[in-house]
């Protein structure tokens, strides 16, 4: 079994900070779900609170560190001018064209409000602290928010999978 | 009923408990709209790119990742402009975060049909 460093690359951008991502962002949307005041002790509130700012910082963290190497590492390796890059095979075949013409020129941009929206919700926990609890309407939103941002990484992260399945970077 | 077994009105915090003094909400309404501009920015400059040859090459300061580079960064760099600006306008005002989620969803919904293929392929030049 071997890999090359492009398929490293490909799996830490892909695999790795996609898990950081995918765990941080159960963590911190449970957190966020449960920070009510008739569901917390006010010991439990400041243990919660900690573990809800780790997920949030994690989850915007994850969620740079994915869309920076992608676009700055793995993407370069995709687009290579080469007949063999994975975005010539695509464009080559009519049947897989859409691929690239559809799924990379969505993925690859819109990708990039991911981090944009987790960063949000990192700066509003962040700033309230144990105050979220008493500010439902803000709880609220950063939910929304938090949620969107995992729609867009999810949306990436599909494209990413199918593309790479059907033309993988190697 | 000792003060521990009472709760503050309307919650269900003992009413003991030692509180964090509250903070404005106007920093929290500057970071959402700041969000949903920095999301509109990525989808304007994605269509333009498209629209035209000239912004695209213009963008692209990078050989190897090509107009996406300049794209993304100029976003980050709108997003985060947007984002100084408004904390400076709403650091210290009582502001509806409501109202801002409304205007950053819609914000959002425009950069993100901007960034839909589909949408902004419809703009390219004629080949």
């Amino acid at each position: 079994m071997h890999f090359t460093d492009r398929e490293w690359w490909t799996l830490l951008h892909g695999m790795v900070f996609g898990a950081v991502f995918l765990l941080a962002f159960g963590g911190g949307l449970a957190g966020l779900y449960s920070l009510r005041p008739g569901l917390l002790t006010t010991a439990g509130v400041t243990e919660r609170i900690r573990r809800l700012k780790i997920g949030v910082v994690a989850m915007a963290v994850a969620s740079w560190a994915t869309v920076i190497t992608g676009t700055w590492i793995v993407y370069p390796w995709y687009r290579d001018p080469a007949k063999d890059s994975p975005k010539s095979l695509l464009l080559a075949d009519p049947n897989t064209a859409d691929w690239h013409d559809f799924g990379m020129e969505w993925k690859e941009h819109i990708a990039w409000m991911s981090p944009i929206l987790a960063t949000v919700v990192a700066f509003i926990v962040l700033y309230y602290g144990p105050n979220l609890i008493g500010h439902d309407r803000v709880r609220r939103t950063a939910m929304t928010l938090f949620v969107l941002s995992f729609a867009f990484a999810a949306v990436a992260g599909a494209f990413g999978a199918f593309i790479t399945k059907v033309a993988p970077v190697s | 009923m000792s003060a521990a077994d009472r709760l503050q009105p309307g919650t269900d915090i003992p009413a003991d408990r030692t509180e964090v003094p509250d903070k404005p909400e106007g920093p929290v309404v500057a970071a959402i709209l700041a969000g949903g501009i920095g999301c509109l920015a990525l989808g304007v400059f994605t269509t333009l790119a498209e629209a035209s040859t000239s912004v695209a090459d213009r963008l692209a300061w990078s050989d190897k990742v090509g107009p996406l580079s300049g794209k993304t960064i100029m976003a980050v760099i709108v997003w985060l402009i947007s984002w100084v600006i408004l904390h400076v306008v709403y650091r210290n005002r009582e502001a509806e975060t409501r109202k801002a989620l409304t205007i950053a969803l819609i914000l959002i919904g425009l950069g993100t049909l901007l960034t839909f293929p589909t949408f902004f392929q419809l703009f390219a030049p004629e080949e």
